[in-house]
């Protein structure tokens, strides 16, 4: 996909984007969660921040992101992170808190530490959630880096849209959002396969 | 093992619970719902801290090392992300045995369980009876002194439960694991218990001790008529005396 992109000169030199930012921002999201799910407190002490995080407008956010941070990678990880963070963390927090209690209780009774509950019980109830958060963000990361693009880059989809639009030629804003459509669609049906792999005992039949 | 007086502060769930159970013995716990019959097995697996009395395993106290009971919780609680061999060996696994060893203690057993042919499958592709028997080889591979049952036939349907039942109680013959099981079937605590203690309402007292006479197996045949009226008294018991005043 990418590849087309490029033999389409379109110049896209930042093709990793999409992987480079999802990447980051479901590490921390990952990450982030582990840590809130041993600490109660500090997530309700954070959790308002990540919700404040998800209220503030797209628009007024990008160009100040790009003002401050340049034209280059940077700006663009940071809004897909900011966008595709929050639904990753909800995700995979409530995942990890519908764990059944029975499981939780019966590894106890083995002497189970919190950590090996947590690898065990927790972490493998919380697959599912975090794959439905990954097919929400990844929607959503596409949709955000081209924004991001859109306010100010040196090249990409966005810009190819912007640049389009200014020389009059609704066919090439069509086929960037083609393109964007596309990219977007692979990267759903890649988590999908995932899941598929990753989750396989949720699509055994039912029994006998 | 011995079990002495044992109480629950905030609720007062259980007020004054002595009971003890001897090696190769099977004792139930009957009491109405909610009498705090799980509670005491959330003691017993160190789920819970006691603020009253002593509970003792092998003339010591009970503490987090001492971990002298497997547990079988009410529902099956299998993994469904684990298929039923990795279910099975979790008990072991988790106590630190490596994988192919904890299968090694596994295998050999499966044919007594009924469960040979479907140690790859996931759980939620086996019946419940199924299910249960996986549940309960898990708990006894993991060759702890004492097996707590928390109503390990109360979520089959009843046909599955009587098939379950004779099934267990077959097994339980040919390997005498002391056992504890908290119940409110008078009818499987008679068939398949040594001895039986009743809890009142919260907060829980033990309210009259019974020991089941009558040789084994009981299950299968016609029941007996001293069976039949050790389960009318039981049945009185609980009816009447519990604390009950509807």
């Amino acid at each position: 996909m990418i590849r087309f992109v490029k033999q389409a000169h379109w110049r896209i030199r930042q093709s990793r984007w999409p992987r480079a930012k999802r990447a980051l921002s479901l590490t921390v999201a990952f990450v982030l969660s582990i840590v809130l799910d041993f600490m109660p407190r500090v997530r309700r002490a954070l959790f308002p921040i990540f919700v404040v995080s998800q209220t503030l407008p797209l628009v007024a956010i990008a160009p100040l992101v790009v003002l401050w941070f340049g034209f280059d990678l940077t700006p663009k990880v940071l809004l897909v992170a900011l966008v595709t963070f929050f639904p990753m963390l909800v995700a995979l927090v409530d995942g990890y808190a519908s764990t059944d209690p029975e499981i939780e209780d019966l590894l106890r009774s083995l002497g189970a530490s919190r950590r090996v509950v947590f690898r065990r019980a927790r972490l493998p109830t919380a697959m599912p959630y975090f794959f439905a958060g990954l097919r929400i963000s990844i929607t959503y990361a596409v949709v955000a880096a081209i924004f991001a693009e859109y306010v100010g880059a040196r090249a990409g989809l966005g810009i190819v849209i912007l640049n389009a639009k200014n020389s009059f030629r609704p066919d090439l804003v069509l086929a960037a959002v083609v393109i964007s459509s596309a990219l977007t669609l692979v990267l759903f049906a890649i988590t999908a396969l995932l899941q598929r792999v990753v989750l396989r005992w949720r699509d055994v039949a039912d029994g006998p | 093992m011995q079990n002495v007086g044992v109480t629950l502060g905030d609720t007062a769930v259980l007020d004054d619970i002595s009971m003890r159970v001897s090696e190769g013995e099977f004792v139930s716990i009957l009491g109405p719902s909610g009498a705090g019959k799980s509670t005491i097995f959330r003691l017993l697996t160190g789920a819970l801290e006691h603020d009253r009395g002593t509970i003792t395993c092998n003339g010591r106290p009970l503490d987090q090392s001492a971990q002298g009971f497997a547990f079988m919780p009410q529902r099956d609680a299998l993994m469904p992300w684990r298929r039923i061999l990795d279910n099975l060996t979790l008990g072991l696994e988790v106590q630190g045995m490596a994988r192919k060893n904890a299968r090694a203690r596994v295998m050999p057993l499966l044919a007594d369980f009924g469960l040979i042919g479907f140690e790859q499958h996931y759980p939620a592709q086996l019946s419940g009876g199924m299910r249960q028997r996986a549940a309960l080889l898990r708990t006894i591979v993991q060759a702890r002194p004492v097996q707590l049952l928390d109503e390990p036939f109360g979520a089959l349907d009843a046909l599955t439960r009587t098939q379950m039942q004779k099934w267990f109680e077959n097994r339980w013959q040919a390997a005498r694991w002391t056992t504890l099981l908290v119940t409110h079937d008078v009818r499987e605590a008679v068939a398949l218990s040594d001895r039986i203690y009743i809890l009142s309402r919260r907060p829980a007292r033990v309210i009259a001790e019974v020991n089941v006479p009558g040789a084994r197996p009981r299950l299968g045949q016609p029941t007996t008529a001293e069976a039949h009226a050790l389960e009318a008294h039981l049945f009185d018991i609980l009816l009447n005396q519990t604390g009950d005043d509807l």
